[in-house]
């Protein structure tokens, strides 16, 4: 198609506002970490980097940072071994109730997180307190890893699906079994859609916090829920923005990395 | 085949894997088990449950459930004008997210995959991507410093006499569709990068002027991924009760109705959850008729 030099421009400027949009909320975020004054007005009246330092001393925001990781690697860990293990059953095999099985893998992500909140918070109040275990860490794990399935999943069996199942029979018939052939040709091929997949199920898990309101006791606060927390007391606003800023900053890491694997990992859409 | 060969004195390693590789039934219900343990009995053993008690009442003396067959529930909900009221305005904050996602990110996606420099488009990808990555919270709190009074919004249109939206219906609309954009404008730029530009030529030598290739040609082809993108921006939007709690004002949605129930009656707050629920399972299904779940 051949575009007229308005169409182009117009389009030009379409772009340019979109980025816009993208990037302004972002960068704001970032400067107001800096902001010296404690409301959120604008222009700020001057810069500082005492907040920073003030955040990095805070004690409710590192013990966050740290429950959240540990919730994000449980979560990562119980991901990659269920969602390998469905989309090797579902790229690799045929049997009855196949598409089911990945409608009811998306299911965790596509219904709100509140009811997905709710439910397991009432399953886990009802079967797990009369055998002494109360919401707590673990909870949270078993939380997110049910909607970070999908993701592993997502990955590998895209994976799979490119890769025909000829390599491990090649394998056999010079001699290697089952196991061997899966170490040696099968997860070579797998291996940077598990890593992909991790990365996301852990910044999936890291972000969450509908499920965690649900799920977390009253002692476990993630990063999350700690922000959400602080987030309309004004006397902690300067700490949730430096807070803010780094996570901003942080996030450039996993896209970095995804970048980094395969080409066709990194455009794969975030499910 | 090593299936073939006698199965005596080899190690047990090689023997169970003879055995698996024997038996492809026993590996799929190995391979099965534990995820559908997971998923069958705790995820949707779990909503069931919760479904079930949506027809269960509560006193309303002490908030206990009271575990006795009724549709009360379903029937306040939808005679009642406040719930009705909610969850029309939910469905409306939805499609509008959807609609305005769909409108900002078909340019931007057009100028990433056709308008700009193919070197350049990876590049624009990753700019895209990377807000994606960004914590949901830091973006609604984004939007919370820039539509705050004396924030970012109202100083950027005090010079027209105007003042920014403050915090209410329209800023959650806002704020969702900032969340949720970068979902629809993935989808939307694969499916024009790998339209073959062949098409585009070929709708011009027939005489055809871009805006009736754009109509028959580029439409039809990028709908599917626009149905893809809507099923996230569609159903993130209709769940959502963080953000409307946080730049919503007094506005209520359903996640809101959902979340105040939960306390005192939580039979009526899982008859609540039953809409967004229902509403999303049949977008998905009809969504899966046109072929794009596939593509997701």
């Amino acid at each position: 198609m051949q575009l007229s030099r308005s169409a182009r421009i117009a389009l030009r400027i379409a772009a340019g506002l979109g980025f816009a949009v993208i990037y302004v909320p972002l960068a704001l975020v970032l400067v107001n970490s800096f902001n010296p004054d404690r409301s959120a007005s604008w222009p700020p009246p001057g810069w500082t980097v005492h907040w920073w330092s003030v955040a990095w001393e805070n004690e409710g925001a590192r013990n966050a940072v740290w429950v959240s990781v540990k919730a994000g690697l449980g979560a990562t860990a119980v991901a990659l071994v269920l969602g390998t293990l469905i989309a090797f059953a579902v790229a690799r095999h045929r049997f009855f109730g196949r598409g089911t099985v990945s409608f009811v893998v998306v299911l965790p992500i596509a219904l709100p997180g509140i009811v997905t909140g709710i439910a397991l918070n009432s399953a886990f109040s009802t079967v797990l307190k009369p055998l002494g275990v109360g919401l707590g860490l673990f909870t949270v794990v078993v939380g997110h890893a049910t909607f970070c399935i999908v993701v592993v999943f997502n990955n590998v069996v895209a994976r799979l699906r490119r890769t025909s199942g000829s390599y491990e029979e090649a394998a056999m018939d010079l001699g290697a079994h089952t196991f061997r052939a899966f170490v040696d040709v099968t997860f070579p091929m797998v291996r940077s859609a598990l890593f992909a997949g991790g990365l996301l199920a852990f910044a999936l898990s890291f972000d969450e916090i509908v499920v965690t309101t649900f799920t977390a006791g009253a002692g476990v606060e993630t990063l999350p829920i700690w922000i959400f927390n602080n987030m309309t007391r004004p006397q902690q606003a300067p700490v949730v923005n430096v807070v803010a800023a780094v996570l901003v900053l942080l996030s450039v890491i996993p896209i970095y990395l995804a970048q980094r694997l395969s080409s066709d990992t990194a455009t794969e859409s975030r499910i | 085949m090593s299936a073939s060969l006698p199965a005596a004195g080899r190690s047990p390693v090689r023997r169970l894997a003879g055995l698996l590789h024997r038996r492809p039934r026993l590996r799929l219900s190995l391979l099965l088990t534990a995820p559908l343990l997971w998923l069958g009995v705790l995820y949707l053993g779990s909503l069931g449950v919760l479904f079930v008690s949506a027809f269960w009442t509560t006193d309303t003396f002490t908030s206990q459930v009271v575990r006795v067959w009724s549709t009360d529930n379903f029937h306040e909900l939808l005679t009642t004008p406040v719930f009705r009221q909610v969850i029309l305005r939910s469905l409306g904050v939805a499609l509008s997210v959807t609609l305005l996602c769909a409108v900002i990110a078909f340019p931007l996606a057009f100028f990433t995959a056709r308008v700009a420099r193919p070197r350049w488009r990876p590049l624009l990808v990753v700019a895209i991507l990377t807000p994606l990555w960004a914590s949901y919270l830091v973006k609604v709190y984004a939007w919370r410093l820039i539509l705050s009074q004396g924030g970012l919004a109202d100083w950027m249109l005090e010079p027209f006499g105007l003042s920014g939206p403050g915090f209410g219906l329209p800023a959650a609309i806002i704020t969702l569709t900032y969340l949720w954009l970068p979902y629809m404008i993935l989808p939307i730029h694969t499916a024009l990068e790998q339209m073959p530009a062949g098409l585009l030529d070929a709708s011009a030598d027939l005489g055809a002027r871009p805006g009736r290739t754009f109509r028959t040609v580029v439409l039809p082809m990028v709908l599917p991924s626009v149905a893809a993108g809507s099923v996230f921006t569609f159903s993130l939007s209709l769940g959502d009760y963080i953000t409307v709690q946080i730049v919503g004002g007094k506005t209520q949605l359903i996640g809101n109705l959902v979340y105040s129930n939960i306390e005192l009656n939580l039979p009526m707050a899982a008859a609540l959850g039953t809409v967004p629920v229902v509403v999303i399972v049949l977008y998905l299904l009809a969504m899966r008729r046109t072929g794009a779940l596939s593509s997701l």
